[in-house]
């Protein structure tokens, strides 16, 4: 190349013009999708907050829903919101230790080959779609029963498991061996040392999982809707008959024709919205606080 | 210190039989446990068959290919929500592999470095907003918006293709669920794309930029072909998300349609979406049975795409060397 | 043999390098008048200047963080990927200032093309390898005849004509760095610069690439930057001392501390601080 072709850094060619304008029109469309991602969160949380804060009121709380009600009877969500938090509850209950234990048995006890059929299989539970979970669960306790909070925990139970269980496992192998070796070195027998040691210091990590899987099925409307919807008027929380939840409480106040239901469906969707994050950022702050905890252990 | 000293250290308390006990316990225990979630996908597969067994023995597989639902004359065929959930999750997959990818690009090469924390947060923000408030917007504020600004634009511009045919009278059907739906699986695909791109080694890319490639040359160049594998499985499992999400779906895909129609602003239903509506006011053993049917399809669906995902990563991850 | 000596026969015995012409009659490509590169808040290299002429081999020596990466980087702009990055001074190609607000790196970086320390092949098969700047850049006439002269300008072909469509990364550590090298004079650059092209190498890989540099550098220029004292002895016809400078509050910095023939470097420096370094007694 001769010096004369320098002249190419100071007048592009029409090639380079044209790989240019490409490059340029390629980054406007990254920066239009990155906006029109942020635009449909803050227009989601702006609908909400706006339509929802005009409704919060100390009636939210106190009254009940009565599916399908008479228009002009002052409504509430009190009941859905007892419903939601025993539901949740004893979801959570079942589901945690369940999981804990499937991952020390992944990450403490297992032989390769099993380990990476039990990853499988909490992969296609993961996968199964909640309104499957739900038609399960009808065909497994409902039928024949009828509903009950308790079925509807059990559907939330099971979306959950691998939720809690893959979270664990991951937090699990970020203890470092050498905790381990310690505490067998000193004779503890392995149940000992699992634990009293590694579960332990594992510990901020594992409920950091087991939130954010509160936060997943807080706002899970299917298998609730199978299992535990059919509810009478009043507040409830005796988990062996249907109680109402939140999120069945939104679905059917949502499809009904009444707009004074569509302002209390507002209203709950601000309140789940708000729990969501607030429960996911206290997660996150617990994430950060066990990570440290476990790097300067593992110096 | 003497023999005797040592026997005594030997015979410390937690050592011998119950210690062993204990670890025979906490083992069992977590197998019982491991044994178990394997026993519940079994379970979760038997109780359809066996709820869908009336149905099956009716209809046999012809209940894949019939149209309608016909609750009094007790005839019943999945193909109208076949229709729907195909329709309905490719388009989502159409609209929303794009822009996540585009965010995932974004947050990889284009942000300036203090952007790119929030943006990152906010969209997978948009992970968490529960199905039900996205579909609580969907019909109330987005449906308006299709029926009165979108649709009828579409139509005019582009009503000579029969997929936009007349508008929807209230704003409801397959696209409001598409937007919906993508909406949903945005999130996902992205989040999995943008760590997939940050992976990608800056030595690659800098021998692209060092020959004197544009950034977006070198994204197609190296940037795509390296993370090809892991963008597949994201948007495998972004389709899966979206073949089982029924309660945004029923709350904006319309009032019961019982043909297959053509035009996009139509009123319709997917898999899901009927199951979540029709479920508890299914009249006749027969239709609940059918109902459990549709579930075992989804469930088929919903393990097909996993399997599909989890085999493309194995197999890119083999290619490149490394680990997956 | 002393540091000093075994240099002393590389540059007198092994090279079979031609004297150089007096400098009047070398054509200047590159001229730096005082650069500066910083990054954020702390300087990298100060106050370079020097010329790089055509067709020679031009070696960039000195201890470990004394900028010698930098320095090569500025030259086609690399630096530029780094946000924290700041220069000043000028940098003129023939005659042109690529440091100008104005110009467009891509197109720097076309004619001044790069080889870096450890070998990065596209994870393409090694005709797409070469082929895929050509076909970017529009020089896609005579595709596969460009392909096939690139790699036996490297030293590639014989041992990879059949196999053409193999994954690149199968080929061993130093075929993979004549791929790269392959990749970079394909699309004809001007100058081509060589980031320590062969630590990463075996010594007989080693020796393939600095057998390169002297048959190519009559159709290109060559800019290599070496921690290896011999090698800049053995391939180059100018070497270019950087050293680390001390500031009062402890900070560093690197810079340019003799330029000249590389015979004259080796043999009677002018300044004390490379005859240290080249004899051994530091760094």
């Amino acid at each position: 190349m001769s010096a004369a072709d320098v002249s190419i850094l100071r007048r592009p060619n029409d090639r380079l013009r044209r790989r240019r304008a490409v490059n340029l029109a390629m980054e406007v469309l990254g920066w239009l999708a990155a906006a029109i991602g942020v635009a449909l969160l803050v227009i989601l949380v702006w609908s909400v907050a706006k339509r929802g804060a005009s409704e919060l009121s100390l009636d939210l709380f106190t009254k009940s829903q009565v599916p399908y009600a008479v228009s002009g009877t002052s409504q509430g969500l009190a009941n859905a919101f007892v419903g939601s938090l025993v539901i949740v509850g004893i979801a959570t209950a079942i589901a945690l230790p369940f999981g804990i234990l499937i991952a020390i048995y992944v990450s403490e006890f297992a032989p390769r080959a099993v380990r990476n059929g039990v990853n499988f299989v909490l992969d296609v539970l993961n996968g199964i779609p909640a309104i499957v979970i739900g038609v399960f669960i009808y065909g497994l306790i409902v039928l024949g029963r009828g509903q009950s909070g308790f079925a509807g925990s059990c559907a939330l139970a099971v979306l959950m498991l691998p939720l809690v269980a893959r979270s664990t496992i991951e937090i699990l192998a970020l203890v470092p061996n050498s905790l381990r070796e310690a505490a067998l070195g000193l004779g503890s027998p392995r149940w000992r040392a699992t634990l009293g040691i590694v579960v332990p210091q594992a510990i901020g990590g594992i409920l950091t999982g087991a939130t954010l899987a509160v936060a997943r099925v807080a706002g899970e409307t299917a298998p609730l809707l199978l299992t535990t919807s059919i509810v009478g008027p009043g507040v409830h929380w005796n988990p062996r008959m249907a109680l109402q939840s939140v999120p069945v409480a939104i679905y059917e106040l949502t499809d009904s024709p009444i707009p004074s239901d569509h302002a209390i469906a507002w209203a709950g969707a601000l309140v789940l919205i708000l729990f969501i994050l607030i429960v996911s950022l206290t997660a996150r702050w617990l994430a950060t606080r066990s990570r440290r905890k476990l790097a300067r252990a593992a110096r | 210190m003497s023999a005797l000293d040592t026997t005594d250290v030997a015979r410390r308390p937690f050592t011998g039989r119950r210690a062993r006990l204990g670890d025979l316990l906490l083992q069992g225990a977590a197998a019982v446990a491991a044994l178990g979630a394997t026993v519940i996908v079994g379970l979760i597969a038997w109780q359809l068959i066996k709820g869908a067994r009336l149905s099956l023995s009716t209809f046999g597989l012809g209940f894949v290919t019939d149209v309608g639902w016909d609750p009094v004359h007790l005839h019943f065929g999945a193909a109208t929500f076949l229709y729907g959930t195909a329709i309905t999750s490719f388009g989502a997959l159409l609209l929303g592999t794009p822009l996540a990818l585009g965010i995932a690009l974004f947050v990889s090469e284009l942000a300036p470095s203090w952007l790119r924390g929030p943006v990152t947060a906010l969209v997978e923000t948009l992970a968490a907003v529960p199905s039900v408030i996205i579909g609580l917007w969907g019909i109330l504020v987005l449906a308006p918006i299709m029926r009165d600004h979108v649709e009828p634009a579409l139509h005019s511009s582009l009503g000579f293709v029969p997929l936009f045919g007349p508008p929807n009278s209230v704003g409801t059907g397959y696209l409001t669920a598409i937007v919906v739906l993508t909406i949903m699986i945005v999130p996902i695909i992205s989040s999995i794309s943008r760590e997939l791109f940050l992976g990608v080694p800056n030595e690659l890319k800098e021998g692209a930029l060092g020959l004197g490639a544009t950034r977006w040359e070198t994204v197609r160049g190296v940037v795509f072909p390296y993370t090809r594998g892991g963008v597949a499985a994201a948007m495998i499992l972004g389709l899966g998300r979206a073949l089982g999400e029924a309660i945004a779906v029923a709350l904006v895909i319309g009032a019961f349609n019982n043909s297959i129609s053509g035009n996009v602003f139509g009123n319709g239903n997917t898999l899901g979406a009927w199951i979540a509506i029709q479920f508890l006011n299914a009249a006749s053993n027969l239709e609940k049975s059918s109902l459990v049917y549709l579930g075992l399809i989804l469930l088929v669906f919903s393990l097909v795409v996993n399997l599909l995902a989890q085999a493309i990563v194995r197999r890119s991850a083999r290619k490149l060397g490394t680990p997956s | 043999m002393s540091t000093s000596s075994t240099i002393e026969h590389a540059v007198r015995v092994e090279t079979k390098r031609q004297p150089l012409p007096p400098r009047e009659r070398l054509e200047q490509v590159f001229d730096l008048q005082n650069l500066t590169a910083i990054y954020g808040s702390k300087p990298a290299l100060k106050d370079v200047s020097m010329e790089v002429y055509k067709n020679l081999v031009t070696a960039v020596i000195g201890p470990s963080g004394c900028g010698k990466s930098t320095f090569i980087r500025c030259l086609n702009r690399m630096n530029d990927l780094v946000p924290s990055f700041r220069q000043t001074g000028t940098i003129r190609y023939h005659g042109q200032d690529i440091t100008a607000k104005d110009v467009d790196p891509v197109a720097v970086r076309r004619t001044i093309g790069m080889v870096f320390q450890r070998p990065n092949p596209f994870p393409k098969s090694i005709q797409d390898n070469v082929a895929w700047g050509l076909k970017v850049l529009g020089m896609k006439d005579n595709l596969s005849e460009r392909v096939e002269r690139a790699l036996t300008q490297a030293a590639l072909w014989d041992e990879v004509r059949d196999r053409l469509k193999a994954s690149a990364l199968s080929l061993s550590g130093g075929q993979q760095q004549r791929l790269c090298i392959a990749r970079a004079i394909a699309v004809e650059p001007d100058v081509v610069l060589m980031d320590e092209p062969a630590s990463a190498l075996d010594p007989i890989a080693t020796q393939a690439i600095e057998q390169l540099l002297h048959e190519l550098k009559s159709e290109y220029t060559f800019v290599i930057v070496t921690h290896n004292m011999q090698q800049a002895a053995r391939v180059a016809d100018m070497t270019a001392f950087f050293s680390i400078s001390r500031g009062a509050e402890g900070e560093r910095w690197g810079e340019l501390v003799e330029y000249d023939a590389t015979e004259k470097i080796f043999t009677a420096p002018s300044d004390k601080r490379t005859e240290d370094y080249v004899t051994g007694r530091f760094g």
